[in-house]
This record gives C-alpha cells, structure tokens and sequence, in this order.
C-alpha cells in the first residue's frame, strides 16, 4: 500500500467543526450554558436567532428558558431589528446567527436600529474567520473589518471555553452593543492552565519570552501558545498578549508589551490581513511612535478554498505547524 | 384598551388638529425653503387620528412606560411627525423655528436621541417593522397593553426585510402591532407604481396573514373608524391600514402640482401656500 492511500481521510467538517484537537480538553457549548446560567439572576435576558440556535449553542439556554426563546427564522435583518426593538422595551438580547450573516447581510440594521442607538444588543456569532471547509459562503474572514468602523460597537474574540464563559457575563454588563466571535460545540479549554480571566476591554501577557511577541485573539492565541511551547526547542522565545477585546484597543498593553526594544512583533489573528487585529495595532503602533519589526500573520486578500478545515489551516497558514514555519522565515529575514 | 390622551378629550376636532398639523408643517418647510411638505401635507389627517383619537400618551411624559408607540420607520416624514408631537404639545411651537438647524432637536431626517416622542431613528427604509415587531413581542413580554404603531410609505415596502418583518408579526400574532401605509404612489424616483409595482396590496399583505383595511387617507371619519377597528378586534393577528393619499392635501396648488417626491416650492410660494391651506379650512369644520 502506498503512503498515499494510507492518509487519513480529512472531512470537510463542514458546519458541526470543533477545532479541539485530538487528546485536547474542551467543554461542550460554553456559550449556551454561560448564557443560562447568567439567565438565572437576570430575567431581562432574552435569547433570538435567525434559525442557527443549535450551531451558536443558544439551544443551551432555549431549553433553559423555553419562554425567553424568540426564533425568528432565517431572516438576519429581521433579527437584529427585532433585537433592537426588545431592547428598547428594556430587554437585553443575546442574538445568535452565523458571523457572514451578521457582518455582511445584516450590516445596516446592526448599524441603524442597535449601534446608532447605542442600545444594549448582544451579537453573538459562529464560523468566525476559517473555521469551517465550507467556503466564503459561511467563511467571515472579514467581519472584524467590516465591524470595526462601527461607532459605539464593542468586538469580542474570546480563545477557549473558559475565555467564552468568562466573555458573556462580562458582555452582559457592558450597556452598549457588543459584536462577539463564538467558538462552539466541544470548544478547546486551554486558558485555565495561565493566570488568566476575561476582562472586557483588557489584553493579558500569558506567557512572556525574549525574541518574538505574538500579539493575537480568538482561537490564534490557543495555536499562539502552542508555537511558543514548540519553539522552546529552537531556543526561540516567545511572548503571547491575548486581546480578547479588538474593539476597543488596550492601547496601554499592547504599547507597553510592543515598546520592548528587540522583539519581533507578530499579530496572529483569524481574519483576512486587511481591517482586523493587525491593522488595528499597525496603526495604534505608527501613531504612537513605536515602531518594532512588525509582522502580520492572516488571511490572505482572497475568498478562500472549501476542503477539510485542518488543510485549509495549514494552507491559510493559521496551523500551528505552518505558524511555526512562518515565524521562523521572519526571524531569518 | 388604550385611554384617550386629554387632549383628545378636549373640544378640538380632529379637522382642526389635521388642519393644525398642516399648517406646522407648511411654517417648518418654510424655515429651511424646502422639507417633505407634500409628504406632511398628504399625512396629516392620519397623524391627527393616531395622535388626538387612538392613542395614549402624555404630553409632559413623552417616555411614559404605558405610551403607545409610534414608529416613525419613514424618517423623511419627520417634519410630519414634527408638527403632530407640536400639536400634541410634547413640543414647544415655537421650536419649529429651528427646523433643519444646526444643534436643533428638528433634524430633516428623525432621529430618536434627537427629538422627544421620536421613537425610533429611521430614514434607513425598511427598517421600522422589524423593530415594531420586536418592541410588540417586548410589550407583550412585559403584559403591557400598549399598542405599537408603525408608519411606513409604499415605496418603503420595496425593501425586502419589510416582508421579513411582515411574516414575522403574523407567526407571533402580533395583535398589539397596528402597521399604517402612506400609500400616495410616490417615491424618489418616479411614481411607485412604475419603480416597482405594489398591487395588489391588500391582497398581499392579507396573504401574509394580517387584518388589512384599505381607507382613504384623506378621509377623517373612515380611519376613525379603521383605527378603531384595529385596536378593537379579537383577533390574534397583526392589523394594518393602508391610506391612500394625496400628496399636497389642503393646498390646491400643490395637490395639483406635478408630482415628484420632494415637490418645489418657491420662496414666494410658502406665504401662498399657508393663505390657501387658511382659506380651505372653516374653523371648527369639515376636512380641508
């Protein structure tokens, strides 16, 4: 038998991915339990989706609460200024879709009836960036772009379970709209092993490190830290700065990490490399006159390939493998 | 049911609130030289029997938890809008001097952190309904009696996320939801029949399970009636009443004027305009 027949079969792990890795330890829908659980101190918490509660884990919650449940079927726009009305009788929505449908179908209603108005809806949204093979029909490499020249929006990218469980609470809280990323399903837990937990608008150092820092959020800080463990063996060592938080900035911790004279700086993020996380800090860095050797690791400019999700990582370059390999053609540069 | 404002219960008739509302509108048109009067002029006698027949609220308490609400989804018709919250006292008259300025509470285009009594910021057409959908779902969450009103235009209903919203009122039975239609066959572009054709309405909007009356807009005595049917019935569904109107109504020469959706009027006409809608209106009396 050739080598080639003896491969495993990768599937496209279309909708249902879970990006835990084999062996990893995760917690099953972090989202739906955290929202019922905070649900139960908070009658004001309404949950609504456009047909996607069992992909988001709002499921979690609609059986919870079956009577705090709105369905308003596929229709993303009728969603969120549904959403906006409930809020404006004094509800606080949690509204669930996927984070293309959100970003680009539902752009203007979240602009006009929520953001604008400043009002307290919550935007929750699975398959962010490449985290399904199923192609740019469900792939949001440019949410982050799109959301963040919204006025008055909050943007979240929480890494892990705990990340998640921690976000929800503290979203709630918060009195404005918040757009956050979710990561669903069997979701990876990673951050209980650092001295970690969210804190809305705060970036975190998880680990410190000489040579490089790697600025990242959402699931790019889990494969982040997984580089830097990697790394140790190439006595290559790396500093990881979580920003849970795209919008806004902790401009103090990423100045203060990125003005130490003699690391390369690397964003990793989710996203295509135009208008996430990495522009956002290119430009906090150029103005604040801090100028390190500056990297980004993303997406490219492109609309991406379907196939099975662990290829299009390695393809895309968001692997752990393939994120090793490229900080090393940057220290060699 | 919804208590009467006291205004409403005052000696006023409702002629003379329409014709009230006109002539706000006409004044505000006139501070800026221009304003969707034709729009004010055609909605006025349905902006007089939502505001001094069907609906509560407090003048002084625009906020008021038990308010019905009225959803302004067309934000063009703010001047409208304008010179009915000014007839209903929530704002000064004096205030439609500002219309249109900088730093006034009267934007062209409404805007609820702006103006009290403003519910929503619409202008975004297509927009309100969603929003009506989710502040009746709300409203009956809290068990409120509360009605909420939705003013849209025909041309509006071309934006598709009107129909989200539309289906989705009748699957939650929304019977605290009363959607009202300008419909004076008039949009940016030319008449809305030609942009994209909307007939037949009543049939569409009852296929997608709402009580539809179709009234002259124009014609005080019928939507009393047609808004006293939609508050009053028993039925678990949506209500809707669509008026036809007449853009310009109450000022001859422009009811006849060629129609276009931001209609002309010359500096020199806005006095005219004000003597002709006085000179069509018998105080006390029938409609203009």
């Amino acid at each position: 038998m050739s080598q080639e027949t003896a491969k495993p079969r990768l599937t496209t792990s279309a909708m249902i991915a879970s990006l835990a890795a084999e062996g990893q330890r995760t917690r099953p829908a972090p989202f739906g339990h955290a929202l019922a659980a905070l649900a139960r101190t908070r009658p004001e918490i309404v949950g609504m989706t456009a047909d996607l509660s069992k992909y988001t884990d709002l499921h979690i919650f609609a059986e919870a609460f079956p009577e705090r449940f709105y369905q308003m079927g596929m229709a993303e726009q009728l969603l969120m200024s549904a959403a906006a009305g409930m809020a404006r009788e004094g509800f606080l929505p949690f509204a669930t879709t996927y984070a293309v449908f959100a970003s680009r179908r539902a752009y203007d209603f979240i602009c006009m009836a929520i953001a604008e108005e400043n009002l307290p809806v919550k935007i929750v949204c699975g398959l962010p960036g490449l985290t399904t093979g199923y192609g740019p029909s469900h792939q949001a490499t440019d949410d982050l772009a799109i959301f963040r020249a919204m006025p008055n929006l909050t943007i979240v990218d929480p890494c892990d379970a705990l990340d998640i469980e921690g976000a929800v609470p503290a979203i709630a809280d918060h009195p404005g709209p918040v757009y956050m990323r979710l990561l669903r399903g069997q979701v990876p837990l990673v951050l209980d092993e650092y001295d970690y937990r969210f804190t809305l608008g705060r970036a975190a150092l998880l680990r410190d490190g000489a040579d490089v820092l790697i600025i990242a959020s959402g699931l790019m800080t889990m494969r982040a830290l997984d580089v830097a463990t990697a790394l140790r063996a190439d006595r290559i060592e790396v500093a990881v700065l979580h920003v849970p938080t795209i919008k806004p900035l902790d401009r103090a911790a990423i100045l203060h990490e990125a003005a130490r004279a003699g690391r390369l700086v690397v964003v990793a993020e989710n996203h295509s490399v135009i208008g996430g996380l990495g522009e956002a800090v290119a430009s906090l860095l150029m103005q604040a006159g801090v100028f390190p050797v500056f990297r980004q690791i993303a997406l490219p400019d492109e609309f991406l390939a379907a196939g099975a999700l662990p290829t299009l990582h390695d393809r895309y370059g968001l692997s752990v493998a393939a994120m090793q390999a490229t900080l090393k053609r940057f220290l060699s540069q | 049911m919804a208590q009467h404002p006291d205004v409403a219960r005052s000696n006023t008739s409702l002629a003379e609130r329409a014709y009230r509302i006109r002539r706000h509108a006409l004044r505000m048109g006139e501070v800026q030289g221009q304003g969707y009067v034709g729009q004010a002029l055609g909605i006025a006698d349905v902006l007089a029997v939502a505001y001094f027949h069907a609906m509560a609220y407090r003048p002084e308490d625009p906020a008021w938890e038990g308010r019905d609400r009225f959803l302004l989804s067309i934000g063009h018709y703010a001047i409208a809008l304008y010179a009915a919250l000014i007839e209903a006292g929530i704002i000064p008259e004096d205030e439609l001097e500002t219309y249109g300025a900088d730093a006034s509470r009267l934007p062209m285009s409404g805007m609820a952190a702006y103006t009290p009594g403003m519910e929503i910021t619409g202008g975004s057409l297509g927009q309100g309904l969603g929003i009506a959908v989710g502040m009746a779902l709300g409203l009956k969450r809290k068990k409120s009696a509360a009605f909420v009103y939705n003013l849209l235009s025909d041309g509006e209903l071309n934006e598709g996320a009107t129909w989200e919203a539309a289906m989705s009122a009748a699957h939650w039975k929304l019977d605290n939801l009363i959607a009202l239609v300008d419909v004076n066959n008039q949009q940016a572009d030319g008449a809305s029949s030609g942009v994209l054709g909307f007939e037949p309405l009543a049939d569409r909007w009852r296929a997608f399970g709402w009580h539809v009356q179709r009234v002259d807009g124009n014609d005080i005595a019928a939507l009393v009636e047609a808004f006293d049917r939609a508050r009053g019935l028993a039925e678990a569904q949506p209500r809707i009443i669509l008026c036809d109107t007449l853009m310009g109504r109450g000022v001859p020469f422009l009811e006849t004027r060629e129609k276009t959706h931001f209609i002309r009027v010359d500096a020199a006409e806005w006095a005219l305009a004000l003597d002709a809608l006085d000179a069509g209106h018998a105080p006390g009396g029938h409609a203009p």
